[in-house]
């Protein structure tokens, strides 16, 4: 017998034996044994205890993630082009990305902030910012879209941002690249001094209408991040700020040279006050502002001028810096409101402050000296204490609502967990790897609901399958219920999470649009039946209004398009049921598709370049007949007779 | 003939036999099979089932009898706007015509197959054999109100 003849035979026994096998494979079939494991299951079918909303940073939107599986629920469109809904190349959206600069396909967004009332999440809409071209949006939370974009002038760098006070009132930007102010041609080397570095506060109204109510204008230093006072420190808001040295180049060796830069600590109100008596001066200032509405389905871009600019200088009593080792980054404020942490993030320790020593430090005029005529306050004066040597290189804190705070240390790659009051480190966790931001449900409110911890990594290296070069960062949830905190999972976030924020799940959940009432429709194109359904040519402009249901078009077979002709699709979804979108799309034409919901109505223009029979289809499986879902229209020449026609069924 | 050989045939007969007494139950797939007795339905939209009420939240119908013109009148228009995509007054469209349903169907079985179209097509044998013989295009859930419903069957009486 050849080898080969026993291979044969060994396999033929082999399919012998395991075919009489009487199920005698006993293996125990993955039983269920880590509690890790149970902690982030969520049994097919059933929900996520929390939402996540994760900040898409350099992808320009925001990726939504059930909180404890880690699984991706939803990317919403802001500041991007996204063309799996049409988000930016619709008609009716494209308005959404308009600047002063004109139209920008892209942003980075990177600080996500849900409305409160009371200090406390309320669900109503999340913010976020965008850095490159200074911006906030407002996103609905029962709509999960973007229903409000607001550029920020004279600034540049929208880094500190869209944090917002506790009721709502306001969402600040800030200025993280000093700039002139207003903007001119001027020589880089002679920035100091001259640089500006305003801070604009934005009101928001009951309807969350977003207003440039005026901006401060700072010191040239870099505004990194900020967060409101709440409870007691409510109607202060408090900015970190870092190249207090002014420099223009080699910023990482030329910004690192102070031993102390600032914390820039803001009575709004009392500036809101002054402006409200008339107060500030009105300056150049160019912004678009954009809003969508939920009606019409139709955004509208203004181009707006002109703000108000107040010195801070002028309101006595309201801007006060206040020193931090070597270079902040995060500034968090607690639940309480007491305490104001500062992370020097080229500092081994924590600096952590107390707004009522802030407060008798300000009534005693305890100063250091001033900063371009803004006081600073004793370093010590108003310290509250010292986190000695967490870890190296300190970012973000968030709280639990148990007295204790969470802070992430991007050089050591860990997350410590250390008590307010007493300031002992408590527990530390390794990340995976080099950590940013951190997020606490609810963690920046005055209700954390402090069960989970998120940790947004930078940096991801082996932590997946390889996937090329370029890798998804990676997330990393920890139970934080107990003492110590435990890591349960590990998964992929999309772009950058610059910051997050979470909430419970049924604050949002019942609220949650599940299609629009065609009845309410009030677009220009829409038709809201098949009897309304129609084609009209006006010169070279021709506009279709075509309604789509399970699984066909009205009109389905136009004829009498011609060359050169712009034409306008208005497809409107006449289903009214929960998840029953129709996609559009349309050989040939030079924009995305358009994904319609139920009710609404959306545009896609096509500019046909040849003459034949095109057709067009429906892009979302929509029933068993989608694949039928589809039609047809006759291009003729430019100089055709071809008589204009539309039918369905003819 | 190689060993080789040899040895596949006892591999192939090994693995036919195999639990031997099983292969003579089995019937063969590929066989001609004699065809099921079955009787000649109608098609499910030409039958008539006057008692069958459907599943669903209508569980009781009263018609006057005398058709009610503002109601019917109410019922037209939100017909025309939430059901001529695929229901033609008195022609086969996507789905059946209206037109003469109350002689075929129970009104509760008309509201029911307005108000709960997932949950009939899945639980009620007639609108099981409809979702088949119309192509398995399904009846959307359009998420009339009970009254709507109520109008739009009133509409379905003047047809």
């Amino acid at each position: 017998m050849n080898k080969l003849s026993k291979y044969v035979l060994a396999i033929a026994v082999s399919a012998f034996l395991v075919n009489c096998g009487n199920n005698n494979n006993t293996k125990n079939s993955s039983a269920m044994t880590s509690s890790k494991a149970e902690k982030v299951y969520v049994a097919p079918g059933e929900h996520d205890e929390y939402y996540g909303f994760m900040s898409g940073g350099y992808s320009g939107n925001i990726t939504v993630y059930g909180i404890p599986s880690g699984r991706m629920l939803k990317e919403i469109p802001v500041f991007s082009q996204f063309p799996t809904s049409g988000y930016g190349y619709s008609e009716e959206t494209k308005p959404m990305l308009n600047t002063s600069f004109g139209f920008v396909p892209w942003g980075d967004s990177h600080h996500p902030d849900i409305s409160q009332t009371n200090g406390e999440l309320d669900g109503r809409w999340i913010f976020i910012n965008e850095n490159n071209t200074p911006r906030i949006a407002r996103v609905s939370l029962a709509t999960f879209e973007t229903e409000e974009i607001i550029e920020i002038p004279n600034s540049a760098g929208n880094h500190a941002s869209s944090f917002i006070t506790e009721n709502t009132e306001y969402i600040v930007a800030g200025t993280r690249f000093a700039v002139p102010n207003p903007q001119k041609d001027m020589p880089i080397n002679e920035m100091k001094g001259k640089f500006k570095g305003p801070l604009s506060f934005v009101s928001i109204a009951d309807n969350g209408r977003l207003n440039l109510d005026f901006q401060l204008n700072m010191p040239g230093f870099n505004y990194d991040l900020s967060h409101p006072g709440r409870g007691k420190s409510h109607g202060w808001f408090f900015f970190t700020s870092y190249n207090t040295e002014e420099a223009n180049t080699l910023l990482e060796v030329n910004a690192s040279q102070n031993d102390k830069d600032f914390i820039a600590a803001i009575n709004w109100k009392k500036i809101v006050e002054y402006v409200k008596n008339g107060g500030g001066t009105k300056v150049d200032g160019k912004y678009a502002h954009n809003i969508y509405d939920e009606k019409t389905h139709t955004a509208t871009s203004t181009i707006k001028e002109g703000v108000i600019s107040v010195d801070p200088r002028d309101v006595e009593g309201s801007v006060f810096y206040i020193p931090i080792p070597k270079s902040p980054h995060g500034c968090d404020v607690d639940p309480t409101g007491q305490y104001i942490v500062g992370s020097g993030k080229l500092s081994t320790d924590l600096s952590v402050y107390d707004f009522d020593k802030i407060q008798t430090a300000i009534a005693n005029k305890d100063y250091e000296g001033d900063a371009y005529g803004i006081p600073i306050l004793s370093y010590e004066n108003t310290l509250a204490g010292v986190v000695q040597q967490p870890g190296l290189g300190p970012l973000h804190t968030e709280f639990d609502g148990k007295g204790n705070a969470y802070t992430t240390f991007f050089i050591s790659s860990e997350v410590v967990k250390w008590k307010l009051g007493t300031w002992e480190i408590l527990d530390r966790q390794p990340t995976f790897y080099s950590v940013g931001h951190l997020m606490i449900p609810g963690g920046n409110s005055r209700k954390p609901f402090g069960k989970y911890l998120i940790a947004m990594n930078k940096i991801t290296k082996d932590r997946y399958l390889p996937t090329g070069p370029e890798l998804e960062h990676s997330a990393q949830l920890y139970d934080i219920s107990g003492d110590k905190m435990e890591l349960l999972l590990d998964f992929p976030t999309h772009g950058e999470p610059h910051y997050a924020a979470g909430i419970r799940a049924d604050i949002i959940k019942e609220k949650s649009k599940k299609y629009y009432e065609l009845a309410e429709n009030e677009h220009p194109y829409v038709a809201k039946s098949e009897a309304d359904a129609k084609v009209t040519r006006n010169g070279n402009e021709v506009h279709i209004n075509m309604t789509m249901i399970r699984s066909h078009f009205a009109p389905d077979n136009i004829e009498g398009i011609k060359v050169g002709d712009k034409v306008y699709f208005h497809l409107t979804n006449l289903e009214q049921d929960f998840d029953v979108p129709h996609g559009f799309s349309m050989i040939g034409a030079n924009t995305s598709e358009i994904l319609v919901m139920p009710g609404q109505t959306k545009t896609i223009v096509w500019e046909p370049k040849r003459e034949g029979v095109w057709p067009f289809y429906c892009t979302d499986f929509c029933s068993a007949l989608h694949q039928e879902m589809q039609g047809y229209i006759r291009v003729s020449g430019k100089n055709s007779n071809t008589p204009l026609k539309y039918t369905l069924d003819e | 003939m190689k060993t080789i050989s040899k040895i596949c045939i006892l591999a192939l007969t090994l693995f036919l036999f195999n639990c031997g007494g099983d292969t003579k139950k089995k019937e063969d797939p590929y066989a001609k099979k004699t065809p099921e007795k079955t009787e000649k339905k109608e098609p499910a939209s030409k039958r008539v089932e006057l008692t069958n009420k459907g599943v669903g939240p209508v569980s009781k119908v009263d018609l006057a009898l005398v058709v009610d013109p503002e109601m019917a009148a109410n019922g037209k228009v939100i017909y025309e706007k939430m059901c001529t995509a695929c229901h033609k007054p008195d022609k086969k469209h996507i789905g059946p015509a209206p037109k003469g349903i109350l002689s075929r169907r129970s009104p509760e079985w008309i509201m029911n197959m307005i108000l709960a179209p997932e949950k009939m097509v899945k639980e009620d044998p007639l609108a099981k054999d409809l979702l088949i013989e119309f192509n398995g295009s399904p009846m959307a859930n359009q998420n009339l109100t009970k009254d709507e419903a109520r109008a739009v069957l009133e509409y379905f009486r003047t047809l």
